[in-house]
């Protein structure tokens, strides 16, 4: 051991580098435990004991991550940056996982799917998610964009006996290996301009000497990546084929967790690097998700459709919060961003969880028809999804309000006001949507029988447990405020020290 | 001064227990009866905390009173900021003194989803009155808001044969309106770093507001039309008469008694408050449309078949005259504005309640339906009588008082529009006289109507207090004075500032 070079030693890791990536860890093992397993349980019986088995490595993953945040820092030669910022995506990611582990115990049953692959995929997609959160290596985020994507494309395709979801799945595929291409483009150039694939040492290069043009090329690609793993506008158009054909659990888990993932990675490119020339792509990216998403929605007559259309609008609600130049309104951005990304994912996965306990077997029931009279036919039912798309129009009291609330404060400090008007307006247009599910629930009798099955065990924790974010962060946001602003600024930290000293040119277009 | 230890906390007392009644009524069983009453015990005992209020107000004081401020959110800084000045005061006893009203009147007539009526009607009645009692823009936004959906959801669920056209109708009406008012809101926090209206309107009158001049006329207006909207000032009326004709009886009194006085009370306290040179600027053309609206509500409410659409047009027209007292920036001019919101609340609360007993009784509302009424329902045409009295304006009831200051302030400001404004009261004794003498007078002309009950014990119990209050109302219209004078006095102030400064150049 004694001829082992000093370098070599450096990048052996330490306990606390495993420390580092705990979650992944606890997620990898229990998904490789429900791989193992599934030929040794009961048929009949796998279902549940698997999911259970999943459902208690997302709590045991939770509590890894509660961890791993008790020793913030760099891991595997700074691969790894766990910070407050990488705590709270990864939170929320694996909360994300257990809710839509839950609601997914009766939808298997109910579709007759016997597989416990699903479980295990869950939990991979998750893995991949949280590296990226935690990754500020291009080449580290890239693989989590990987790992994560191809579980769920594998996820979309579930439903295997339906053409629909096959379609889903092949779509969801062939574009996101084409979107993660570009990423990986952007990467490669980002590398030829700078010399290093390090967030922090991109982000030091790029504002010491002047920004080649070969940087731009590359941020240009990375975002057309992203653009498309969040679903914004002009890479949006998958979004609502693929939502209409993957199984409903799967589309709550798909339009939330991935999504929350690749905008904790764009925060990073974004505001870490500081990224050049940035501000009119993400302005207009913005404008457009909001307003294709909206316009989108109100002719949609499938409600899964329909979310999958107001999911871009939401992805471009969220996209204001990335317009900010100066460092003091990024800050604000950022945890505007962070705010909204947790608020998006209680009240979506809620309202996903609903749909796909109604749809029933072979997801008969998924028009806005098969919805009329539910608040008289099941009440508690109807109750819960209206509180969901209350709080997706942005209602008080619910976290989709003060998250649209908090997104435009932030935008009009920095004042970008036509933004906020455009971003006001369309939430207004919104309304009109997601009111229409309400107003068929309760103001329309049911004019075709839809059975209505009573909420199992593990679907209701599910809703509980969304409806509860969705008020506590409506109500009491302040808590998980202080926490978003507090990883903003440890995000922004590294570079306004810099940014102090030379003043980039071009990342102030505003001006 | 004696020492009150309940006032601190009295605001939230009274905002949030209906609330909190909502939520116990969900743990309720489907016993309908039970339901009846545990929401009139609810209502009744949150109008007797909110009596709390009148008696401990200190009426000479023009300031806020009852405050309570306590951090909500630390970034962006958000207070629990709640207190009532006179303008609010008489507002949340308003709401207050209806509720219980609406449950009464809607006992019988309610007999479907009895529990969600309810609930929605509690939830309802927290929200109006959190939006008269909050002082922090993002609180009162809050509550603004949530006076939406259990008001579209009570139309829309509730209501008659074209409920969900006039639910969505009212639901994208305002909410478009509203995030005018959001988008204005938020930059004025962007620009102060507050949301609470003292700190703001302080700012605005040093002048330390950077961009202001700039953007004030955009705020106004942005403040203005979701305001405008709730009122509403005409051309932006159109949802409100089938709002009304569809919604259920206690929809329609609240909508009429309170939702529409937010919209009043909203430019009264922002549109003066924050922005009074503003509110100087842009008087004449609103003053204009405010004439309109009078005229205008009052010659269609003469022509309505249907007697629901009658009492919607005339609130039009009687929500004129609070707009025209408003911006007429004369004391008289906004004490009648703040007296005709109270006095419109009780007598078209009561008109919709009478007109909500004869659709219970022959579910329709078409004028023509009836004739001769008076012969089988001599209690119900003499209490009919009396709310009409008050509405059209008659001496001793309340609506004469009101009326007649906000004529006197416009004739002040200026004098063509007091003379025109006054036409108003002519046009709305014509329609409502009119239209109770084809209804009562007369030999009953369908025979289906001699067979009609007179008023039940609940709908008297429902009605009768409208009246009573209209006769206090009228005779010691003082007693509500005191207490608005004052603050009117303040909320004025600076708008007479600007008036003496340009005279002084």
């Amino acid at each position: 051991m004694t001829s082992v070079p000093a370098i070599l030693l450096q990048t052996i890791p330490q306990a606390t580098d495993y420390i580092r990536i705990l979650p992944e860890l606890i997620l990898a093992i229990f998904g490789i435990a429900i791989m193992l397993l599934e030929p040794l349980v009961n048929e009949e019986k796998s279902q549940k004991t698997l999911g259970l088995i999943a459902f208690f490595g997302t709590l045991a993953a939770l509590a890894g991550t509660w961890y791993m945040s008790k020793s913030p820092g760099l891991a595997f030669s700074r691969f790894i940056h766990v910070d407050s910022f990488t705590v709270f995506f990864n939170y929320l990611v694996i909360a994300i996982a257990a809710v839509v582990i839950l609601s997914s115990f009766e939808y298997m049953a109910v579709q007759r799917i016997r597989a416990g692959e699903y479980y295990a995929l869950i939990l991979f997609g998750v893995v991949g998610m949280s590296l990226m959160c935690s990754a500020v290596e291009l080449v580290l985020i890239f693989i989590g964009l990987e790992i994560s994507s191809i579980s769920t494309y594998i996820l979309a395709g579930f439903r295997r006996n339906d053409a629909s979801s096959s379609e889903s799945s092949l779509k969801y595929f062939l574009l996101g290996s084409f979107a993660t291409a570009f990423f990986l483009y952007g990467v490669a150039l980002m590398f030829g301009a700078t010399g290093s694939t390090n967030i922090d040492i991109i982000a030091q290069k790029l504002h010491s000497g002047p920004v080649e043009v070969l940087v731009f090329l590359s941020m240009a690609l990375m975002f057309v990546g992203l653009g498309f793993k969040v679903a914004a506008a002009p890479f949006h158009v998958w979004t609502p084929d693929v939502y209409e054909g993957a199984p409903a659990p799967v589309v709550g888990f798909m339009s939330t967790a991935p999504k929350a993932a690749a905008f904790a990675v764009l925060l990073r490119v974004v505001f870490a690097i500081n990224a050049p020339g940035r501000f009119w792509f993400l302005w207009v990216a913005a404008a457009l998700s909001m307003t294709l998403g909206n316009i989108g929605a109100l002719v949609q007559n499938n409600v899964k459709r329909l979310l999958a259309y107001s999911s871009i609008a939401h992805a471009g609600y969220l996209l204001v919060a990335f317009a900010m130049t100066t460092p003091e309104d990024s800050v604000t951005g950022i945890s505007a961003a962070m705010f909204y990304t947790a608020a998006y994912a209680a009240m979506n996965v809620g309202a996903f969880a609903v749909v796909s306990h109604f749809a029933n077997a072979g997801e008969r029931y998924v028009t806005l028809e098969d919805y009329e009279g539910l608040g008289r036919t099941s009440p508690l039912l109807a109750a819960t999804l209206t509180v969901f798309l209350l709080s997706l129009i942005g209602i008080p009291m619910t976290g989709g309000f003060f998250a649209k609330f908090y997104v435009f404060s932030a935008a009009l400090r920095a004042n970008l006001v036509w933004l906020t008007l455009i971003g006001v307006v369309n939430s207004a247009i919104g309304a009109y949507y997601y009111l229409r599910i309400i107003v068929v629930m309760y103001m329309r009798e049911s004019r075709k029988e839809v059975p209505v099955t009573p909420i199992p065990l593990g679907l209701g924790l599910a809703l509980a447990l969304s409806i509860l974010a969705t008020l506590y962060l409506g109500i009491l946001p302040n808590r998980v405020l202080q926490v978003a602003q507090h990883s903003a600024q440890s995000l922004i930290a590294p570079q306004t020290a810099s940014i102090a000293q030379t003043p980039p040119a071009a990342a102030n277009p505003q001006q | 001064m004696k020492i009150d230890h309940l006032s601190p906390y009295i605001l939230t007392l009274v905002t949030f227990a209906p609330l909190v009644g909502a939520l116990l009524l969900m743990l309720f069983p489907r016993r309908d009866r039970d339901i009846r009453i545990f929401s009139f015990v609810v209502s009744l005992l949150t109008f007797i905390l909110s009596l709390h209020l009148p008696v401990h107000f200190h009426r000479g004081q023009p300031g806020f009173q009852f405050e309570i401020k306590t951090l909500w959110i630390s970034s962006p800084e958000i207070h629990y900021h709640m207190a009532i000045d006179g303008i609010s005061l008489w507002l949340v006893v308003l709401t207050t003194f209806l509720t219980p009203l609406c449950v009464l009147i809607s006992w019988k007539s309610v007999h479907d989803r009895v529990k969600e009526f309810f609930i929605l009607l509690l939830i309802l009645e927290t929200a109006l009155i959190g939006v008269f009692t909050s002082l922090d823009l993002f609180l009162f936004y809050f509550f603004w808001e949530a006076t939406l959906i259990p008001m579209a959801l009570l139309i829309g669920v509730f209501g008659h044969e074209r409920k969900v056209y006039a639910a969505v109708k009212f639901f994208m009406y305002t909410m478009i309106a509203s995030v005018f008012m959001l988008a204005a809101i938020l930059w004025l926090y962007a620009h102060t770093g507050s949301f609470d209206f003292v700190v703001i309107r302080d700012q605005i009158a040093r002048g330390a507001v950077p961009n202001f001049p700039a953007a004030a006329q955009w705020l106004f207006l942005g403040f203005f039309v979701a305001f405008a909207v709730k009122v509403p000032l005409f051309p932006f009326h159109t949802w409100l008469p089938d709002a009304h004709v569809e919604a259920p009886t206690a929809g329609s009194v609240l909508l009429a008694g309170v939702l529409l006085k937010m919209g009043t009370y909203g430019m009264l306290r922002f549109n003066l408050g924050l922005f009074p040179e503003q509110a100087r600027n842009n008087a004449s053309w609103i003053m204009i449309l405010a004439l309109i609206g009078i005229i205008y509500g009052a010659l269609v409410a003469m022509v309505q078949p249907n007697m629901k659409k009658l009492i919607a047009y005339s609130s039009v027209s009687h929500l004129g005259f609070v707009v025209l007292g408003v911006f007429s920036f004369t004391q008289s001019g906004l004490n009648g504005a703040m007296f005709v919101m109270l006095a419109h609340g009780i007598s078209t609360g009561g008109l919709f309640m009478l007109a909500g007993v004869l659709h219970e009784r022959r579910h329709t509302y078409e004028i023509s339906e009836f004739g001769g009424l008076a012969t089988p329902m001599p209690v119900y045409a003499a209490s009919y009588l009396f709310i009409v009295l008050a509405s059209v304006g008659l001496p001793l009831l309340n609506g004469f008082i009101g009326e007649f200051l906000v004529l006197n302030g416009a004739f002040q400001d200026r004098p063509i529009y007091g003379i025109l404004a006054a036409t108003g009261v002519i046009w709305s004794a014509c329609y409502l006289l009119w239209m109770f003498q084809r209804v009562f007078y007369g030999k009953v002309t369908n025979p289906v109507n001699n067979s009609m009950a007179d008023l039940g014990g609940f709908e008297r119990a429902a009605i009768w207090p409208c009246a009573v209050a209209s006769l206090a109302m009228g005779v010691a219209p003082i007693l509500w004075l005191g207490a608005i004078d004052p603050a009117v006095q303040s909320a004025l102030s600076p708008v007479t500032q600007i008036v003496s400064k340009v005279v002084g150049q």
